[in-house]
């Protein structure tokens, strides 16, 4: 199969297309006949997508699978996957079948539900493989549209408001992206992202309206690449969207949002940013290394004092993904191969954790921490599982948690151990905020009337959660199921941004003794 | 044999916790207890029959990243097989003991069934604590660690209905956490300087690092001391030691054997052998040591006083061991690693049994804790009384003075104490041997309180107090063997001359005479000179010096034999220049029996206030209210953490939820929304039908524009 990327990416657009031309009515049967052809095809696109992981030669550190062709307006069609990407795809094929199951019990709009959901899935594998500039913009502007709507439509009470600051944070900062990206192209003449990594921007000062920009048009660029990712991580102080559109999507959208679409700012940073701009990276290392240990003290202190479980489970991420934006900054081999651990595991935990929120929301129909209390009794299976994510969340050794945790904590002590010292304070408050939740939900004595008759996980339930719970152990155990793969695509990208960065400081200098 | 003995305990925790409902309560109960009797059995076939030469079995990969290279593999060496029977020893003992204290427990309601799971924690905190003490390197370490962390947290708030259980099991978890983020910083700077977290690998360059600087937040540091001073933080957390030693008493939510298991004979020690496994990196860190035996000394201190006014029976024998503790951290800060492990295990035994005796009194008692509510109960749980009798002698440390004839603490802490007066600084001797005096009387109090006197509280649970059944006693009985013999029976491993700690340790020894030579090429002052005289290394009974009333013997003395391995050749590293055994041994008479003497003098207050004058506690509680009352509350560790640390940083939390991210960013960014949002929507009043789709017609609309903008705008160029 030489373009089986695009066969992975476009199965769900397809089957979108399927459900939008050819089924109609509202009745039962017709509801199930969407849910059922939009599992199969999620399910389809990653039994598929298993033949980009075998396929995959994880010591080619180029890009591999590459299919490239004309496109409209002249633009190129150009797709591919390396080290650092192949996984995000797998994750993203993995967790979609899960957040259909999990959405089963919709019974609004269910069509057009799926539909969003499938088209969804299309535009966020297309962001982790497109090769080219305008190709990956599209994917990554576009998949807002979806989640916009599925927030929007299918959301809680305040979903308007959700919806329209989720959009309007990450479509400003996109518009300062798609500026750096006219600029690249007038730069470098060519919209080739492999191209553009192979390409040296300008990292000579100059200053605009008097103040003296270090590393020049890359730090600029930097910049405007950053606002983006930074809004889609998303870090500190960029983050508010994010716990306001949790709590008003639904479940199967919080899952989707928290593990896929908070990768594409850290995917972005290790596609973009460091390879791209490898002085202006550096220029402003510190600065983000700090913003990521204070996204990991604020969001967790914010976590704490929550009453929504929803909500606490949001600015838990904002915390965890503190730490992949450290790791990220680190840029050694320990910090980023953690950062992309981190993002993987998150994926799996976090959308985990979500579902363990949608569990008992369906049932109860309320996430104020304050009506529950004592579950245990009546749900054991459920506070099993629950209780696993929790420690995962935690970053317990022996889960995938962990492994992110420690890794991108060893990578920035070699860089900053104040920023590592105060990031791992977040090893204590996690512990807080989880277990208080933990024990507020779970433990305790089931004295509340109107949970007195609770059921516990249906067979449905449970195998949503068996594969996350694989995965999360799996992971944890033997990393190496990772590692081996990101690990010489990373040793390259880290080495190609030594060189850089050592050919500019060589540059600087002949420029001083001239 | 050694990956069976660390996989039966979780092989049995799976089956006991998933597989009860396949196979019925009981079933699932004995599979976990007999895997356990099985690790146990090969572990001390382990330990009789290891030679002293370190092995390492590989078992799978773990992570790897670039440099840092780490697998999941045991590390068999003395220290490992010490820790391997004290572990399985006791593990299997307390899920035996649990048949009879877990049934019929009154926390729980008719049908519910606790039992499996009861027993599945325990096996898998075996496991975990297993895990921790084979570890080949610092992570796997540190999964045990953790793990241990965990079946602590799920143990304590076994009884999930009770706040108080849960409240203590979140309280052990976070502060343990505390301890684990300094632990972790080290791991990162021993990766970051000798690149490696495997232990040959870091051994093997310590001396490097004693040399190297470390820049680690404020300031330039030696960077060994930075090391072993953040390990030594984790090994705070976990073993309760001052400043991080407020969890240890609320964990007595717990079940009675958890208690005895966890928080007396293991997970809580793991401390003590984390100082001991890393001797060769803390014999190159003197400041830091020198921190160890500070915070050891007063931990000692501290916790004993607090033993001496508490009233709940287990919250007397925590503080005890909290305090005991604190002598094995003494021990291993004076450079006695082997010391700090032979109290590590005696200690293992007779606390085990303390609060397996505790357990009974209370199993007896219908689950009345209170001393204040016991008495007279020598007759009706007399089994019970012996043992709890024995365990009492035993940390008291009775025996005769002088010789090697006691019960097992009377060897293993007057090693400590003597260690502590060669070795250490007369703080830490001072503080032990009045912690000596405090330990016999609070241990004698409890027995006098519980066992003797007329009886008090409920006449009627009096009335129906009953000896424990056969699955309790067992325990106690072999426990009690423990604590009378194992001191007496590796007293010469342990504590004797350095041929015979070399070869149990499998250090290398010299003869003293090579030694002056090494010391020479160490370029050390204090050469030692072997004195010939005192020839007999091997009798028991002479090794106090004849110049017993010399205050500060020199280093050297009446020794043939000095250790002199490198660095992680055998199981623990002792510097050339460290002769705290040698100088324990040849300590003045008077300190030898210092520990008697505080033994004898504890048990005479006790005795004159609970049987001779039983209203004189009461009237100096009244005369010293305040003194009384500091007790009593813990020094008011509490309050305190509560005021500075719990408080603000959940008030903090609500200032940057409220303030900061509604107020300040929100606020900000609603600002500019606010100006920009009714732009559009007036732009796109028109199209407006309110609907959402509207939204996102936009949106593409924008996107396809700009697009179009750039494909052109760009081509132009």
């Amino acid at each position: 199969m030489d373009n089986i990327l695009s066969i992975v990416t476009f199965i769900p657009a397809i089957a979108a297309g399927i459900l939008a031309l050819f089924l109609h009515g509202e009745d039962a049967a017709a509801q199930r006949n969407a849910k059922w052809v939009a599992l199969v095809a999620t399910t389809v696109t990653f039994l598929v997508s298993i033949g980009i992981y075998t396929g995959f030669d994880p010591s080619n550190t180029g890009f591999q699978m590459v299919e490239e062709g004309e496109w409209l307006l002249g633009l190129k069609y150009k797709m591919g996957v390396d080290g650092i990407s192949v996984l995000f795809v797998l994750l993203t094929t993995f967790i979609m079948p899960l957040t259909i199951l999990a959405s089963w019990q919709v019974t609004d709009r269910v069509k057009e539900y799926m539909i969003a959901f499938l088209m969804l899935e299309t535009l966020m594998l297309g962001v982790f493989m497109a090769l080219d500039l305008v190709l990956f913009y599209l994917f990554f502007e576009a998949g807002l549209i979806p989640m916009f709507l599925i927030i929007g439509i299918w959301g809680g009470k305040d979903r308007i408001y959700a919806s329209f600051k989720f959009f309007l944070y990450t479509f400003l900062g996109s518009v300062l992206m798609l500026v750096a990206m006219v600029t690249m192209y007038s730069d470098a003449g060519t919209t080739d992202i492999e191209a553009l990594m192979n390409h040296q921007f300008s990292s000579e000062g100059f200053s605009v309206l008097g103040i003296y920009i270090v590393g020049g048009l890359q730090t600029l660029m930097f910049l405007a690449f950053f606002a983006s990712f930074a809004v889609k991580m998303p870090m500190w102080p960029v983050h508010t969207w994010l716990p306001d559109a949790h709590v008003q999507a639904p479940t199967a959208g919080s899952v989707v949002l928290a593990a896929i679409l908070l990768k594409m700012g850290g995917y972005g940073f290790l596609r973009f940013s460091l390879p791209m701009f490898p002085v202006g990276s550096a220029v402003m290392t510190d600065v983000v290394l700090w913003m990521s240990a204070i996204a990991v003290v604020y969001t967790s202190l914010v976590a704490l004092v929550q009453e929504d479980m929803k909500k606490l489970i949001a600015y838990s991420s904002v915390a965890h993904m503190g730490f992949v934006t450290m790791g990220i900054f680190a840029a050694n081999q320990q910090g980023i191969d953690g950062a992309i651990f981190q993002m993987l595991s998150h994926g799996f935990i976090s959308a985990a954790l979500f579902l363990c929120v949608g569990v008992i929301y369906d049932r109860m129909h309320t996430r104020d921490i304050e009506a529950y209390g004592g579950l245990v009794i009546r749900m054991p299976a459920y506070a099993l599982v629950f209780m696993l994510f929790t420690m995962a969340n935690v970053g317990l050794p022996g889960t995938s948690g962990f492994i992110g945790e420690f890794l991108t904590l060893m990578g920035a002590f070699q860089v900053n151990t104040w920023v590592t010292a105060v990031a791992a304070t977040g090893v204590i408050f996690s512990a807080g905020y989880a277990l208080w939740l933990y024990r507020r939900v779970v433990f305790g004595d089931l004295i509340k009337e109107s949970l007195k008759a609770i059921t516990d996980m249906s067979s449905r339930e449970r195998l949503i959660f068996a594969p996350l719970i694989v995965m999360t152990i799996l992971l944890g155990v033997y990393p190496s199921l990772v590692t081996d793969v990101i690990g010489n695509s990373t040793a390259a990208l880290i080495s190609n941004y030594d060189t850089a960065l050592a050919a500019a400081e060589a540059a600087t200098q002949t420029a001083a003794s001239h | 044999m050694e990956t069976t003995i660390l996989f039966a305990p979780l092989v049995g925790a799976l089956l006991c916790g998933f597989g009860w409902r396949f196979i019925g309560e009981k079933a699932a109960m004995w599979t976990a207890t007999g895997l356990l009797f099985l690790a146990c059995l090969l572990s001390w076939i382990v330990f009789l029959t290891f030679d002293g030469q370190t092995q390492q079995i590989e078992i799978m990969r773990w992570i790897e990243s670039g440099s840092l290279s780490t697998s999941w593999a045991i590390r068999l060496d003395r220290l490992t097989a010490i820790m391997l029977i004290v572990v399985t020893t006791v593990s299997a003992l307390v899920h035996l003991y649990s048949f009879g204290y877990m049934d019929h427990d009154p926390q729980w309601r008719e049908g519910e069934s606790y039992k499996p799971r009861f027993f599945a924690y325990l096996s898998f905190f075996t496991f975990a604590m297993l895990m921790l003490v084979t570890a080949d390197n610092l992570v796997q370490m540190f999964f045990g660690w953790e793990g241990v962390g965990v079946a602590s947290y799920l143990l304590i708030g076994f009884y999930y209905r009770k706040p108080s259980a849960n409240a203590a099991a979140m309280k052990a978890f976070i502060v343990n956490r505390v301890g684990d983020f300094g632990f972790a910083l080290g791991i990162f700077a021993l990766f970051f300087l000798t690149d490696s977290i495997n232990f040959s690998d870091i051994f093997a360059s310590a001396s490097t690092l004693s040399e190297t600087q470390l820049s680690f937040l404020w300031g330039e540091w030696t960077a060994i001391e930075v090391i072993c001073v953040l390990l030594f933080i984790g090994a705070m957390g976990k073993s309760a030691q001052l400043i991080l030693h407020t969890w240890l008493p609320d964990a007595m939510e717990g079940p009675t054997p958890v208690s005895a298991l966890i928080h007396a004979a293991t997970m809580v020690t793991a401390g003590v052998f984390l100082v001991c496994r890393m001797s060769p990196l803390m014999e190159f860190a003197p400041g830091a040591t020198g921190f160890i035996t500070f915070l050891g000394a007063s931990t000692a201190f501290f916790a004993a006083t607090v033993g001496l006014v508490q009233t709940d029976i287990k919250r007397v024998i925590a503080y005890s061991t909290c305090s005991q503790l604190g002598y094995m951290f003494v021990a291993a800060g004076v450079g006695m690693y082997s010391a700090a492990m032979f109290h590590l295990l005696t200690h293992a035994f007779f606390k085990a049994l303390l609060f397996l005796g505790a357990g009974s009194v209370i199993h007896a008692m219908h689950h009345e804790q209170e001393m204040t509510e016991y008495g007279g109960l020598r007759k009706k749980i007399p089994y019970t009384f012996w043992a709890m009798l024995i365990g009492t002698l035993a940390i008291t440390g009775v025996g005769i003075p002088l010789t090697t004839f006691g019960f097992a603490g009377f060897l293993s802490k007057d090693a400590i104490i003597e260690s502590a007066f060669a070795g250490g600084t007369g703080y830490a001797f001072w503080m032990l041997v009045i912690a000596a005096v405090f330990t016999s009387f609070y241990s004698w109090r409890l027995i006098f309180l519980t066992f003797f006197g007329e009886p008090r509280g409920d006449k009627h649970t009096h009335d129906h107090a009953h000896e424990s059944p056969m699955s309790m006693l067992v325990p106690l009985g072999v426990l009690s063997l423990g604590a009378v013999f194992s001191g007496m029976i590796w007293y010469n491993n342990f504590f004797g001359y350095a041929d015979k700690v070399g070869k149990f340790y499998g250090i290398p020894v010299a003869e003293a005479g090579a030694q002056a030579e090494v010391d020479a090429a160490h370029g050390t002052t204090e050469a030692a000179q072997a004195d010939t005289s005192h020839a007999e290394p091997a009798a028991e009974d002479t090794h106090a010096p004849a110049d017993g009333n010399v205050e500060a013997p020199a280093p050297g003395g009446d020794h043939h034999y000095v250790f002199a391995g490198q660095p992680g050749e055998g199981a623990l590293y002792m510097a050339p220049d460290n002769h705290v055994l040698d100088d324990a041994h040849a300590a003045p008479k008077w300190v030898k029996v210092s520990p008697f003497v505080a033994m004898v003098l504890g048990f005479i207050v006790a005795y004159w206030f609970y049987i001779v004058n039983t209203s004189l506690p009461a009237r100096l509680a009244a005369n010293q209210r305040p003194l009384y009352l500091f007790l009593l509350n813990k020094w008011y560790f509490d309050e305190i953490y509560d005021a500075i640390f719990v408080k603000p940083t959940v008030a903090l939390g609500r200032f940057l939820w409220k303030r900061g991210d509604g107020g300040t960013i929100d606020g900000f960014l609603n600002g500019v929304a606010m100006g920009v949002v009714p732009f559009f929507t007036r732009l796109a009043g028109k199209a407006q039908t309110g609907y959402i789709f509207t939204y996102a017609f936009w949106m593409v609309l924008g996107i396809a524009a700009l697009i179009t903008w750039m494909s052109i705008g760009g081509g132009a160029n």
